[in-house]
């Protein structure tokens, strides 16, 4: 029944043959990843060159692009401004560039944060409260509750943008953060309550009866019984709420623009001399990474929990 | 501890009543089993007591006080689940004190401790407070279980088949410990079951429950005597008793409305001279003793409850009686005939 029993059994051979394809599998699946990081730090020529580079000079030309705006000048300006205080700005004057200030990329990463994280918090906590009530209690057309619920996901999302997009603007929720958050917890919601009522109904009644019993009250047990035997149902749900929210793209492009842009529609659009900048948009690409991965480690052993649950119950 | 009782009490689930104009007087300090086959009503009625169903009529009180509409919380009894009565991503020891723990009661850690060590002691847990509620084995757990329910010191304590779950060794251990406790505490106790073993050696009274209805409520030896209706003696015995008609082997009704006689395996003589002439269908040895099932009176099939070292083979003829003054007689409604 479970994955775990069949290695024992074809022995050593066949595990080191399933090891070598997982391996072999990973290796392809992070080439793109380490791709993304290596242009991070190659030179604006370096990352457009014929055949292509994996041999490079590594320089932070791309992240010091990322962060700031520049503007090109003459050489007999520059000479007039004196040596370069810090290593970006030397960096900047290599190229003849003169940093103006702070480029949006915090901004706009700052509202990736918000919005991503707001979004998840919402959908799970709401989607835990209707996955247990769901679950529990007498709910009047349930079935069909639960089936328009779903349905929601039956179309992708962007189906319904103009209506969204129409109704924002009469609603001045366009380009808000607070908009965006709307957005992303109504679509993670179906997922969300779908997945966390699967969990909730494999934790037996009679532990909440039990603690009903033994004084405490509904809320209480929902809480000291409940919501721990919860914990990695509620991990897998927010890694894949978060992974929606924080990557979604076409809303973002569409709704948002001075004030509450997210970092996916900003990042392909970094301008560089003369077209894209590709090692800049590499750097954002990789620092955009980051925090999904180290969401994802740090609930990587709920993650486990959650997804071989059932299997390891009697 | 206190007494508990239930008046008139109804309870359905949309067309099907599951339990049925009960009443029932549960004396303090008294061990009272129910029993019956699955879908009887048991653990509904002991669901009612606890107040985790509320009855669509008639009342319940506890402690001489209606608590009806009270929650559960309010009623200040303990219950013992089937399964899944620990909570898994608790210790032992937090899992004994979690009910002390409850809001209502907010007793003191050190209380809570010497409470929970004395309660470990008894069940001889003790060494194992500290370990996780899943890694214990299953009698512990049991253990673990009836333990979280005695250091409430309740009102009433309620067991829904707690020693189902384990096997027959196990049970029989924790069946004797139970009795042990329940006698030292003077515990009140309605335990749910349908071993009619578990019934017979735990209770001071059972009760028979039959689709929703309270068939009769007595002392073990009472019911296994003078079953109040056909259902009531077929649960209890094994074998199960023999229903004759009247007539057969030579058994007359005292009254003229009795027309089934029951008459128990152990009082169905072989061997003796002058009885009917049967044959042996098939034996089965249980060690000290043994059953056969006997053919007689042309096609009626009879089980008689006898001495391991009695002479009886398959295929073998013998004399067969029923011991006098033995059969209970029921009417044509399955009632008992009083004789």
């Amino acid at each position: 029944m479970s994955i775990a029993a069949n290695p024992g059994q074809t022995g050593a051979r066949g595990r080191w043959l399933a090891g070598s394809a997982v391996a072999l599998y990973a290796l392809i699946a992070m080439i793109p990843l380490f791709w993304i990081f290596a242009t991070g730090f190659k030179s604006p020529p370096d990352s457009i060159a014929y055949p292509p580079k994996v041999f490079f000079e590594p320089t932070l030309e791309g992240y010091v692009n990322l962060f700031t705006s520049r503007s090109r000048q003459t050489d007999e300006y520059i000479k007039t401004l004196g040596p370069p205080k810090t290593w970006y700005e030397e960096i900047a004057r290599s190229r003849n560039m003169v940093i103006t200030g702070p480029s949006r990329f915090v901004d706009r990463y700052w509202n990736s944060v918000v919005i991503g994280f707001g979004s998840t918090f919402l959908a799970v906590f709401l989607g835990t409260l209707a996955a247990y009530a769901f679950s529990r209690f007498k709910v009047p057309l349930k079935d069909d509750l639960l089936f328009f619920i779903l349905s929601t996901r039956m179309m992708p999302p962007i189906a319904v943008a103009i209506p969204i997009f129409l109704m924002y603007r009469e609603l001045g929720l366009s380009d808000t953060k607070a908009g965006m958050i709307l957005l992303y917890t109504a679509v993670n919601l179906s997922l969300s309550v779908w997945l966390l009522k699967g969990f909730v109904d494999e934790i037996p009644r009679e532990y909440e009866e039990a603690a009903v019993v033994d004084g405490y009250t509904r809320l209480q047990a929902f809480r000291k019984v409940v919501l721990p035997q919860m914990r990695a149902g509620i991990a897998a749900t927010a890694i894949f709420c978060l992974i929606f929210a924080w990557n979604e793209y076409a809303f973002a492009l569409l709704l948002t623009s001075g004030h509450a842009q997210t970092a996916p529609p900003f990042i392909p659009i970094i301008i560089g001399e003369g077209g894209l900048d590709w090692p800049a948009v590499a750097a954002g690409t990789t620092l955009f990474l980051l925090p999904v991965v180290v969401f994802t480690v740090l609930l990587r052993n709920q993650l486990l929990r959650g997804i071989t649950f059932g299997a390891v119950r009697k | 501890m206190a007494e508990a009782s239930l008046a008139a009490v109804t309870k359905r689930f949309g067309e099907t009543i599951a339990v049925d104009d009960v009443d029932l007087t549960i004396a303090n300090g008294e061990f009272i089993v129910l029993l019956g086959p699955t879908g009887a009503g048991k653990t509904t009625l002991l669901r009612l007591i606890a107040g985790l169903e509320t009855p669509d009529s008639g009342t319940v009180a506890i402690g001489g006080g209606d608590v009806t509409s009270l929650a559960p919380a309010m009623r200040d009894v303990a219950f013992v689940f089937q399964q899944y009565s620990l909570y898994p991503h608790y210790t032992v020891f937090e899992n004994l004190a979690f009910p002390l723990r409850a809001p209502g009661r907010r007793m003191g850690e050190q209380a809570i401790r010497k409470r929970v060590s004395e309660i470990a002691e008894m069940l001889r847990i003790g060494h194992k407070l500290k370990n996780k509620a899943t890694q214990l084995s299953g009698g512990e757990m049991q253990r673990v279980s009836i333990g979280r329910a005695l250091v409430r010191e309740p009102n009433v304590f309620l067991m829904d088949e707690p020693l189902s779950s384990l096997d027959a060794k196990l049970r029989e251990d924790l069946r004797v410990e139970l009795k042990r406790i329940q006698r030292d505490l003077g515990a009140t106790i309605v335990y749910v079951t349908h071993d009619q073993l578990e019934a017979m050696t735990l209770a001071d009274r059972i009760g028979i429950l039959d689709r929703g209805r309270l068939v009769q409520v007595d002392e073990p030896r009472t019911i296994y005597e003078r079953p109040a209706t056909v259902y009531a003696a077929q649960r209890l015995g094994s074998p199960q008793i023999n229903l004759l008609p009247a007539g057969r082997l030579g058994l007359t009704p005292g009254s003229a409305s009795a027309i089934t006689a029951g008459v128990r395996p152990e009082d169905v003589e072989v061997g003796t001279p002058g009885g009917f002439d049967a044959r042996v269908i098939a034996v089965e040895r249980r060690g000290a003793e043994m059953i056969a099932l006997l053919e007689v009176d042309g096609g009626q099939q009879v089980h008689a409850l006898l001495d391991a070292h009695r002479p009886v083979g398959e295929g073998a003829s013998l004399q067969v009686a029923v011991r006098p003054g033995a059969p209970v007689w029921f009417d044509r409604e399955q009632h008992l005939v009083n004789t």
